[in-house]
């Protein structure tokens, strides 16, 4: 019921992107999300682009599963397209009826279209090579300075790997629990709206029970193994910057300079 | 009439690497009025096999026919299916959301259409049927003990009236004193009402004693479909599916081979004495 | 190892506000001695109060009552608190609500990280945990993709990480199919016999217990029985008041008795009970009881 969402999910294989420390890859997802947004010339784009598709061949990951990935949101892009297509005022190119394409419209749509696509490529790129682990490791270790102004930055972590080991076990419950209830005559599929949210209680009461004993019996599981918050913990796998993450920090901060330059120069 | 499963395959995940084929061929005939026990291990597809027979999953092949009917056709009333082939969960207790035993045990009914009082009335019926203490049926359900919790969840789906119940794995968790409740209960159910009743088990020891046909299934394959006694004949088969005969089985088997002439085909501990004192007397005469 | 004197313990109830409302006793005046290097099995159905006497052994409750020592540290004292966590680690019975992070290596290294163990020795330590179970060829896997067998031995894994005295598995097998159980109670056995480590098994399948240096038999929060399983098992009727199970041979044994067969009461396996039938027709095995004492012998010398 729910396998169909890939979009992002991480996919296990050896690369240099793969092998790159977390922190470079959040670093680098946020600088080039940025850079999305600067550049705004077709050369930015070309240059945008480019880099992407030198991380795509960096990562490993074959094309076509990215793209299937990206199935799932060309309903999104489409949206955003057809309003900023319709909806942008100036110079009408064409219209009938009440619908009509500006100029600004059109390039306004196209522009927004590829710097989304883009922009959901370039973090599908950070997921696919990232585990969600790593992920929240470096999470917490690029948000350690926000402890002195006493944010939970361990506990922020720790709950967001939690959460993440346990939505593929809740999604399975849900399943089960709807099946259950299918089998006692429940109907899921009504149209009305009514129906449709009564028809939920008989899936969210229990599934919240059981969020509620499985955080019951994982809290006791953790006290059990000793564990009592960020203080005195050691790791299993620090983060240690190598000779590679550096040169990756060096063609990171090239690529947004030229970001920059295009703005300015095109 | 009943339900007949004619070549019916099932895989998950279908066209991707993943692909697993959880059911391979599967036909057999499941009649009115039968008690069967379906056993296999973790990951045999008994568990799938169970969720097609009332239309939760559609098989990728074949065809599965209900009093006739193909339930997969167009105009196949799939609401009136879900009623007359009743599945109960493993750990059932897991479904339970209303605000008492009663009023919970009273959604399946309801869902049919039905009025309150009908509802509460095959409520109430099927409450009995479960062996549930009055006193809790006002109680909410999440206060049972885990026994209790069980037998309300199986009321839940007896209230629908099947024909065909099927458990799956029903006295899983449960300790011996739950287990042996919630089999006597089973096996009472078959009694007094006329159903045929599809108990899914990975412990022989647990259905042998109380059902009529035993069906074994393995890697999604049905690969025996007989007599209790004469499934636990193929015993050596039976462990490199990962699954034991009964343990009496066992202890007749050896007796036999240290020369003890009994019949290995006792199921229960009071048929194999039975058996031995017979064989003693037939020395001693 | 552990030992408990007169403990007692009282769940407070409470009424639809959250006030106290009474108590309930779940354990009612417990005595203890577990040696090290025993393997215990705690018997008794649901609501006995055997899971709540497990987690006094790994100080996750605290007498109302009496007192807990494991290893000579007072359970009630702070202070001891995390050193007895570490000493007495414990596995629970949901295979899914103890595995913490989302992969089997990660998880089993959970442990170590908490009591600030160096990176380095936490790798030695993970690959000789997950060697121990069987499980090192999986260590990249996520959890999800185990059985429920498989994640019960990376959460034996997790405690042995620790490197504790003690091994508490609070009813391991309850959620396991038949393979899944065997598994986890060759792995806990494992543990016993060859590492030496204490291991005390609460569960309510008797043919877990069979294998035990002692049962301990639990009901309304009381010691019922305690013995050798052999001891124990042979009471039959005793233990179907209790409504526990006794191993199908010694039923058919029991049964035999009462039709009026001379059998011994003791019978715990197949193989004696064809010893003590043959014995009665065939003049080769006179010495019944003998025969039994001497299969006791060779057991205890695999021990």
């Amino acid at each position: 019921m729910f396998d169909t969402i890939t979009l992002g999910q991480y996919y296990q294989t050896d690369s240099l992107l793969h092998r790159l420390d977390p922190r470079v890859k959040l670093v680098g997802t946020f600088v080039y999300l940025i850079s999305l947004f600067v550049v705004d010339s077709f050369v930015g784009y070309i240059a945008a682009a480019l880099f992407l598709a030198a991380m795509i061949m960096l990562s490993n990951v074959p094309f076509r599963y990215i793209v299937r990935g990206m199935k799932t949101i060309v309903f999104l892009l489409l949206i955003t397209v057809v309003f900023n297509l319709f909806l942008t005022p100036g110079e009408v190119i064409w219209h009938a009826g009440i619908f009509k394409i500006t100029r600004e419209g059109l390039t306004f749509a196209i522009k927004m279209a590829v710097r989304l696509s883009l922009l959901i490529l370039g973090s599908s790129i950070m997921t696919l090579t990232t585990t969600p682990t790593q992920l929240t490791d470096a999470l917490e270790s690029l948000l350690r300075p926000l402890k002195k102004v006493h944010v939970p930055v361990h506990e922020i972590a720790m709950m967001m790997s939690i959460a993440l080991r346990f939505i593929p076990i809740l999604m399975e419950e849900t399943d089960k629990i709807m099946k259950a209830q299918i089998a006692r005559g429940a109907d899921f599929e009504s149209k009305n709206i009514v129906k449709k949210i009564k028809s939920m209680v008989p899936l969210l009461v229990p599934l919240f029970i059981s969020a509620f004993r499985r955080a019951n019996d994982l809290a006791m599981a953790m006290e059990a193994r000793c564990y009592r918050g960020g203080e005195g913990r050691t790791k299993m796998k620090p983060l240690v910057y190598h000779g590679r993450d550096r040169v990756a920090y060096m063609v990171l901060l090239a690529f947004f300079a030229i970001c920059i330059l295009t703005r300015i120069f095109f | 009439m009943g339900i007949k499963i004619d070549d019916i395959c099932f895989e998950y995940e279908r066209g991707t690497a993943m692909q697993v084929t959880a059911l391979d061929h599967i036909s057999a005939e499941i009649p009115d009025n039968q008690f069967i026990g379906l056993i296999g291990h973790t990951g045999s597809g008994k568990s799938t096999l169970v969720q097609t027979l009332n239309g939760l999953l559609k098989p990728t092949s074949g065809h599965i026919y209900y009093n006739g009917e193909d339930i997969s056709g167009e105009k196949f009333d799939k609401k009136k299916l879900r009623a007359d082939v009743g599945l109960v969960f493993q750990y059932p207790e897991h479904q339970l959301f209303e605000i008492d035993v009663l009023t919970d045990v009273m959604f399946g009914p309801k869902n049919l259409g039905l009025s309150d009082a009908e509802a509460k009335k095959r409520a109430l019926e099927a409450l009995e049927s479960v062996h549930m203490p009055e006193k809790y049926y006002k109680s909410s359900p999440f206060d049972l003990s885990g026994g209790q919790k069980r037998r309300a969840a199986i009321a839940g789906v007896l209230a629908m009236r099947p024909k065909i119940l099927i458990l799956d794995e029903p006295t899983a968790g449960l300790d011996p004193k739950g287990r042996d409740g919630i089999l006597g209960m089973i096996s009472d159910m078959k009694k007094n009402l006329n159903m045929t009743i599809i108990l899914v088990s990975h412990s022989m020891d647990d259905v042998a004693r109380y059902v009529d046909r035993i069906m074994v299934m393995g890697g999604g394959k049905l690969l025996y479909d007989d007599e209790p006694v004469k499934v636990f004949r193929h015993v050596q088969e039976l462990e490199n599916l990962g699954l034991a005969a009964p343990q009496i089985t066992y202890i007749m088997k050896l007796l036999k081979e240290k020369g003890l002439d009994v019949s290995t085909d006792a199921l229960t501990v009071e048929q194999a004495a039975a058996e031995i004192m017979a064989h003693r007397r037939e020395l001693h005469v | 190892m552990i030992k408990i004197q007169k403990l007692i313990h009282d769940y407070i109830k409470r009424d639809d506000e959250g006030n106290a409302a009474g108590t309930q006793r779940a354990i009612d005046g417990v005595d203890l001695d577990v040696k090290a290097g025993q393997f215990i099995a705690v018997l008794g159905h649901n609501g006995s109060g055997k899971s709540t006497l497990a987690k006094h052994l790994n100080a996750l409750l605290f007498p109302t009552e009496g007192t807990v020592w494991v290893d000579g540290l007072d359970t009630k004292d702070e202070k001891n608190l995390w050193e007895i966590r570490r000493e007495a680690g414990m596995v629970f019975q949901n295979p899914d609500n103890q595995i913490i992070a989302q992969v089997v290596e990660e998880d089993v290294g959970f442990g170590p990280e908490n009591i600030g163990v160096p990176t380095e020795e936490i790798w030695q330590r993970v690959e000789y945990s997950l060697k121990t179970v069987g499980m090192w060829e999986h260590r990249k896997k996520s959890p999800n993709r185990l059985s429920g067998g498989q994640k019960q031995r990376v959460s034996i894994a997790g405690v042995i990480a620790m490197e504790p005295k003690c091994i508490i598995l609070d009813e391991p097998t309850a959620m396991l199919d038949p393979n899944g159980r065997r598994e986890v109670i060759s792995a806990a056995m494992k543990l016993n016999r060859t590492k030496g480590i204490t291991v005390i098994l609460i569960t309510h399948y008797m043919e877990e217990a069979i294998n035990a240096d002692r049962i301990i038999v639990m009901d309304r929060g009381k010691v019922a029985m305690q013995g050798t399983p052999r001891e124990i098992f042979s009471q039959v009727e005793r233990m179907k008041e209790l409504q526990l199970d006794v191993p199908q041979v010694t039923l058919l044994a029991h049964e035999l008795r009462g039709m009026g067969l001379k059998i011994p009461d003791s019978i715990l396996t197949k193989e004696e009970l064809a010893a003590a039938l043959m014995g009665g027709q065939t003049s080769q095995n006179s010495g019944l009881g003998g025969d039994c004492a001497k299969k006791e012998a060779a057991h205890g010398d695999q021990n």
